[in-house]
């Protein structure tokens, strides 16, 4: 009996040292990342497991840069327009997927699906002339367009998945009523299907948030780049000298809202990816 | 007030309110009648509101897809796109006294080997810790929604972002990954993580590992939840070893979820830039398909070639894809 004890106990306590690692291996590198933003620059270079001292240097020389302002305007103005553009486009299309039958939607589908797959420098050359062509080129409008590639395919699927769960019933009786598609779409569907909306939306502006890519390539100058493609580029006297404090308090910055996002959201994140992929 | 009305909108079958009082169907013949005519009518609108979505891919997917495939079919170069000389196949392999062309390119044929390396090994490693992760999370204990969040977080946040700072905490002088493994003693001179080119592959991992993981334990955690708890008591009541059950049971029955996690995955770790990007730059021992194409065509502005590589890396995942749409086939026609 004290045996079966003993290895209940054990048991309990290997869970919970398994718990412990994860726990420590998911979240420690943006602990340490806040750790070394939060370090005054003449103790940077000793390792350290916490603060001593908090000194909010590192922040002050990121948000004193005018780039790094812009950098963040651009990003915030990029992610919310992908997203609500992704949204209009991403409803109209996942009702007519979603709730009606007609021929060709299995086609439709694929093509959604087979673009989320698209690798993105396929397409660079050919985004870039059109870019060009538009006089997008490093300006806010191009990434907003480009980012349509990946944001649209993954919104229309997984809205398509919630608009299929939602029951015959409501639509039937719009339809007697004598509602046309577009009423039915906006005041049966729309008030429904915010969770969902919320849910896509979220995912779209994370994706618009960290992409590097188009970014990186569709922008020339400092005052046009978004977060990530600023973080990438910070760079000290030369190569061997990176400015790792601000380039951390740069890193902390840009994270700090979405890991707020995830946290709150967490439930509808998981049920947006989970929708996207198992059930699609 | 929207939601009222649609909330209501059931139980308003039975009384049509006033104005469409002729529109009530009140005999089989002319309901079916109309049955037609609104079906005629929705699929007309289901087709108006494809046009938004379809011209959108087809502006941004569609049209600069096949002008790559045209470019690779020429010398144009990013400061002359419009003069763009046909010259066949010469991009990929043409023989001028010695063959030249990426498919002669010892450094492509690298960075396709890196590619599938990266591939095979990172999204192995996921796989294996995403179910890890998901029979913890499945697991019912105290502060499990508290866990669940920490897991997301890797996942939140940004590439370019983790790519840093994983940078710094693999720097060889002042990391804390090489102070860390010195203090135990594992190693007795600071690793050079990123400039080595026999480690950087292996850091380029740990660091993709580290932050795709979330993902496929999410997708797998799902299917763990939706499992039948009977089959559970079964084996718990007939003394079968928790491993055993795992093996036998749980391991076959999340494998489809398994399977599509791993999928996505590898489409993504096929196409990887930003990490290798941030983290090892243009260095030979870590270029991927993606890194070697856009080299090509932006830094040295050679549109063509560029192209060209960017083809076959689309070719490559196009196969991937079309063996995977027809594996999952029957779930596309199902449901409505």
């Amino acid at each position: 009996m004290s045996l079966r004890m003993l290895k209940s106990i054990l048991l309990k306590i290997g869970f919970w040292a398994l718990v412990a690692v994860l726990v420590l291996y998911a979240v420690f590198p943006f602990y340490y990342a806040v750790v070394t933003s939060l370090k005054p620059s003449s103790e940077l270079f000793e390792v350290s497991y916490w603060v001593d001292s908090i000194d909010f240097f590192n922040y002050a020389a990121v948000l004193s840069q005018p780039t790094f302002l812009a950098a963040i305007r651009n990003s915030v103005l990029v992610a919310v327009s992908v997203v609500i553009i992704a949204l209009l486009l991403g409803l109209t299309a996942a009702w007519a997927l979603g709730r009606v039958r007609f021929r060709g939607r299995t086609m439709v589908m694929m093509i959604v699906l087979g673009v989320s797959m698209f690798p993105q420098v396929a397409v660079l050359s050919g985004l870039f002339e059109v870019i060009r062509t538009l006089d997008l080129y490093n300006s806010p409008g191009g990434l907003i367009l480009s980012y349509t590639i990946f944001t649209l395919p993954f919104t229309v699927w997984i809205l398509t998945t919630f608009m299929r769960q939602l029951p015959d019933e409501l639509e039937e009786a719009a339809i007697v009523d004598g509602a046309s598609p577009w009423i039915t779409l906006t005041k049966v569907f729309m008030p429904l299907l915010w969770p969902a909306m919320v849910t896509t939306g979220l995912l779209a502006f994370i994706a618009a948030w960290n992409e590097f890519l188009f970014a990186l390539t569709f922008t020339l100058t400092d005052t046009q780049r978004t977060v990530p493609v600023a973080i990438a580029l910070i760079s000290g006297g030369s190569q061997y000298e990176l400015p790792w404090g601000p380039i951390m308090a740069a890193s902390v910055i840009v994270t700090v809202p979405l890991v707020v996002l995830v946290v709150i959201f967490q439930r509808r994140i998981v049920s947006g990816l989970t929708a996207g992929a198992v059930k699609g | 007030m929207a939601a009222q009305e649609s909330n209501d909108a059931p139980s308003e079958n039975a009384r049509y309110p006033g104005g469409n009082g002729s529109s009530r169907p009140s005999a089989e013949g002319p309901h079916r009648e109309r049955g037609t005519r609104v079906r005629r009518q929705r699929v007309r609108a289901a087709w108006l509101f494809l046009t938004p979505m379809l011209i959108g891919l087809a502006v941004v997917a569609g049209w600069p897809l096949m002008r790559t495939f045209w470019f690779s079919l020429t010398d144009a170069s990013l400061s002359s796109l419009g003069g763009a000389q046909f010259i066949g196949f010469e991009n990929y392999l043409v023989f001028d006294n010695g063959w030249y062309g990426i498919l002669a390119d010892p450094l492509w044929w690298q960075s396709v080997w890196n590619t599938l390396y990266f591939t095979l090994i990172s999204v192995s490693l996921e796989a294996v810790l995403g179910v890890i992760v998901a029979m913890v999370l499945n697991a019912r204990f105290r502060g499990r929604t508290l866990v669940r969040a920490a897991m997301l977080i890797p996942w939140a946040i940004p590439t370019v972002v983790s790519a840093k700072i994983w940078a710094w905490m693999l720097n060889d002088q002042f990391g804390i990954i090489n102070h860390m493994l010195l203090g135990v003693g594992l190693i007795d001179t600071p690793l050079s993580w990123t400039a080595d080119a026999s480690l950087s592959m292996w850091a380029v991992i740990m660091v993709d590992v580290w932050k795709a993981t979330p993902f496929v334990a999410l997708l797998v955690l799902a299917a763990l939840q939706m499992l039948p708890s009977d089959c559970y008591e079964a084996a718990r009541v007939d003394g079968i070893s928790p491993v055993k059950v795992f093996f036998r049971v749980t391991l076959p029955l999340i494998t489809p979820a398994l399977l599509v996690a791993v999928i996505f995955r590898a489409l993504d770790a096929l196409r990887v830039f930003d990490v290798i990007y941030v983290l090892t730059s243009n260095a030979a021992s870590t270029m991927t398909m993606s890194i070697y194409a856009r080299q090509q065509l932006v830094e040295f502005q050679d549109v063509g070639y560029g192209s060209a590589a960017s083809t076959l890396l689309f070719m490559i995942i196009a196969l991937v894809t079309v063996v995977y749409l027809y594996l999952g086939r029957h779930r596309l026609g199902g449901g409505k």
